[in-house]
């Protein structure tokens, strides 16, 4: 195609941006924001995927019926937002199953906060409650994403996610408010989560390279130092409520902003487990890898009855 | 080994008598039957649904968005079609 075409076409591509029209699969696209968003959805995807192993440790070991169900319930619901979004880079023209190979081989990344490890039961309260709660302050506004099957999926997502933030919390609470044992459960779950779960937002603004693209684009609609911001401001009270304490001496409500101070994150923390070298990266992929190995034929059975199907249909 | 990947299939669910079935999103599966199976699984956990199509997604033709103008425009001169273009006398109710 001729330059002059590919450069009438991006205009009109930002202009219907700039409306608020969204794109849709079979729209012209520039190659980059179709790449973008590839590396985006799929990772995400892959987040949701991953995000089932911290608390699938719990499931057999939930301390009642009800929390077992509860708990089989959300993480049956993040296998769906993985494959709401997987659909979503399809439409894209990506490939599944290399989407999924590149996150066996490493290449592609995931949400570092499920390589952290779940060591107590007060962790699926501390993860519902604040992992869930980060998500969902970031999902809110892909609502409105400008390409159409990524926003429609996380309009779903949404709806299913707050219903894990609630359990999570109800979690916390209880154990807060039961024996000192398990407030202080609780506590440490919090103090194993909180900075983890900041670091989800991603790197501040300065060091965040596709935010400006992204926003442009609008891809993305809020930086991640303002959205981590909204995070701390509607958590902090929530903490207080239920007579938990936050792990930062430096958090203090200013009152000029309106905002809560807080302090420095530990970002070698998170470039690290970044790197892959967190507490649980090798487990995480590991066990998704055993998953596709050892689920395959699984998915040839599938095949041959499907097949066995046809032609007895046929015949 | 050439693995064979299962088909790709769009679902489409009614959410309750008197509505029409509406695009959900997609899955793979086998075949139909495991596309309904699944289907009922992913989209309808909280009874989203009374209803499931699935249609094989390559069985779909679909106009092409470049030919969008040609397609629709001519509607667009045709205002005629909707009632709004018409002065209705006071005192006519009902019409
Ligand atoms: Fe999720
Ligand atoms: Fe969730």
């Amino acid at each position: 195609m001729e330059e002059r075409n590919v450069e009438e076409l991006e205009r009109r591509f930002q202009e219907k941006i700039d409306n608020d029209i969204r794109i849709e699969p079979n729209d012209w696209m520039p190659d980059r924001y179709r790449e973008t968003l590839i590396r985006q959805i799929s990772q995400h995807a892959h987040s949701e995927i991953v995000g089932m192993l911290p608390e699938g440790n719990w499931i057999t070991r939930a301390p009642n019926l009800r929390r077992k169900a509860v708990l089989l319930a959300k993480v049956q619901d993040e296998a769906g937002h993985g494959l709401y979004l997987y659909s979503a880079t399809e439409t894209l023209g990506a490939d599944r199953e290399e989407t999924i190979d590149d996150l066996h081989s490493g290449k592609a990344k995931y949400s570092s906060i499920f390589n952290y490890p779940t060591l107590t039961w007060a962790d699926m309260g501390a993860i519902g409650w604040l992992v869930d709660g980060a998500a969902i302050m970031n999902q809110v506004p892909l609502c409105r994403c400008s390409y159409g099957p990524y926003a429609r999926a996380m309009v779903r997502i949404c709806k299913e996610e707050s219903f894990h933030q609630r359990q999570g919390f109800e979690i916390m609470t209880q154990l807060a408010q039961g024996t000192p044992q398990q407030k202080e459960m609780a506590q440490d779950a919090l103090n194993r989560f909180w900075w983890p779960a900041l670091m989800m937002f991603g790197p501040s603004d300065g060091d965040s390279k596709h935010t400006q693209q992204s926003m442009r684009w609008k891809i993305k609609r809020h930086t991640n130092d303002e959205l981590r911001q909204q995070f701390v401001d509607v958590t902090v009270p929530q903490a207080e409520l239920i007579g938990l304490t936050i792990p930062d001496e430096d958090l203090k409500w200013n009152e000029e902003l309106g905002h809560y101070d807080f302090g420095p994150i530990n970002w070698d923390e998170f470039w690290n487990v970044v790197a892959g070298n967190g507490p649980c990266n090798k487990d995480r992929i590991d066990t998704r890898r055993r998953a596709k190995e050892e689920g395959e034929w699984v998915r040839e059975a599938a095949n041959a009855y499907a097949e066995k199907r046809r032609m007895k249909k046929a015949s | 080994m050439a693995k064979k990947e299962w088909p790709l299939w769009e679902v489409f669910i009614r959410n309750k008598q008197g509505l029409s079935h509406k695009h959900v999103g997609s899955l793979r599966a086998a075949d139909a039957e495991m596309a309904v199976e699944n289907a009922r699984d992913v989209y309808t956990r909280r009874s989203e649904g009374v209803s499931i199509w699935v249609v094989e997604s390559n069985h779909i033709h679909a106009s092409h968005p470049a030919d969008a103008d040609a397609l629709f425009e001519p509607a667009h001169s045709k205002v005629y079609r909707h009632p709004t273009f018409y002065d209705v006398p006071d005192g006519i109710e009902h019409m």
